[in-house]
């Protein structure tokens, strides 16, 4: 498989997850579409990784090419973390507004 | 067409379907179940791409932690079509074009690349548990410490802000 059919198809989750983001105004769908733009990155990484594992380049160490995969690995420790703490704050928003609507959201506007 | 393509395809058509239900979705417990689908689908691609360790994780911590915990918060807050808020209609536009913009430019910007880079499909040990197990705690043991001190925090910080307020009314 080519590697451009990867990159697009990371490219279309990562674009639907902005379009996401840009026209609900529900927190969580907002939050949701960032997970998914991350997943689209993780995709993405592991493709490079086996992509890497093809070329050849570096294989004297016995662990090449696997660094993506680590790194994946760590963005879902991060993922997990930010999500408790991101639901966390949207709890806290809906008891004190009683909306998770964004656009209740300005008071720092004025 | 062989069998992989064949599977590719049909992969990435349940992910960027099911990612298009997930934003189009009025019931927020459609869109999270969709969302499942979508990580269901990532997880197919990791298989064939011969990550059989990520594939797991993904399932087991987004489908099965992550997803559930959104699920949760969303039935707690009683959320359904109803009291969904809606952006109005230009405003959706707006938000569509834009993204539609961009994914032109990207993968316009991809298709003018005329090197030919292939993908090791279904063989090669670098996604397998032993290989990603002793490169991590060989090479990457630090951050994989310093992770835990990052969910420590987060532990702390989702119970600071999830309590009621009383402490600071005192």
């Amino acid at each position: 498989m080519d590697i451009k059919a990867y990159i697009i198809l990371s490219l279309a989750l990562f674009t639907i997850g902005i379009v996401g983001v840009l026209v609900r105004r529900n927190a969580i769908i907002i939050f949701m579409c960032v997970e998914l733009m991350l997943n689209a990155v993780n995709l993405l990484l592991v493709a490079f990784s086996k992509m890497h594992a093809m070329s050849g380049v570096a294989k004297a160490s016995p662990y090449f090419a696997s660094d993506a995969q680590v790194f994946v690995f760590f963005i879902m420790v991060v993922a997990a973390a930010e999500v408790s703490v991101g639901l966390a704050i949207i709890v806290m928003m809906y008891r004190n507004v009683h909306t998770v609507d964004v656009n209740f959201l300005n008071r720092l506007k004025n | 067409m062989n069998l992989t393509t064949l599977v590719f395809i049909l992969l990435s058509v349940m992910a960027i379907g099911s990612a298009i239900m997930m934003i189009s979705s009025k019931s927020p417990v459609h869109s999270v179940l969709w969302l499942i689908v979508v990580f269901f689908a990532i997880s197919g691609h990791y298989i064939l791409l011969n990550a059989q360790f990520l594939a797991i994780v993904n399932i087991i911590v987004y489908a099965g932690a992550i997803m559930v915990l959104f699920l949760f918060v969303v039935m707690l807050m009683n959320l359904n079509a109803e009291t969904e808020p809606v952006k109005n209609y230009r405003l959706q536009l707006v938000g569509v074009i834009t993204g539609g913009a961009l994914l032109l430019v990207l993968v316009s910007a991809v298709m003018k690349i005329d090197v030919e880079q292939l993908v090791e499909m279904k063989v090669g040990d670098q996604g397998l548990i032993k290989v990603l197990g002793m490169n991590l705690f060989k090479n990457y043991v630090l951050p994989f410490e310093i992770s835990s001190v990052l969910f420590l925090s987060a532990m702390i910080g989702a119970v600071v802000i999830g309590k009621k307020g009383e402490t600071a009314n005192q």
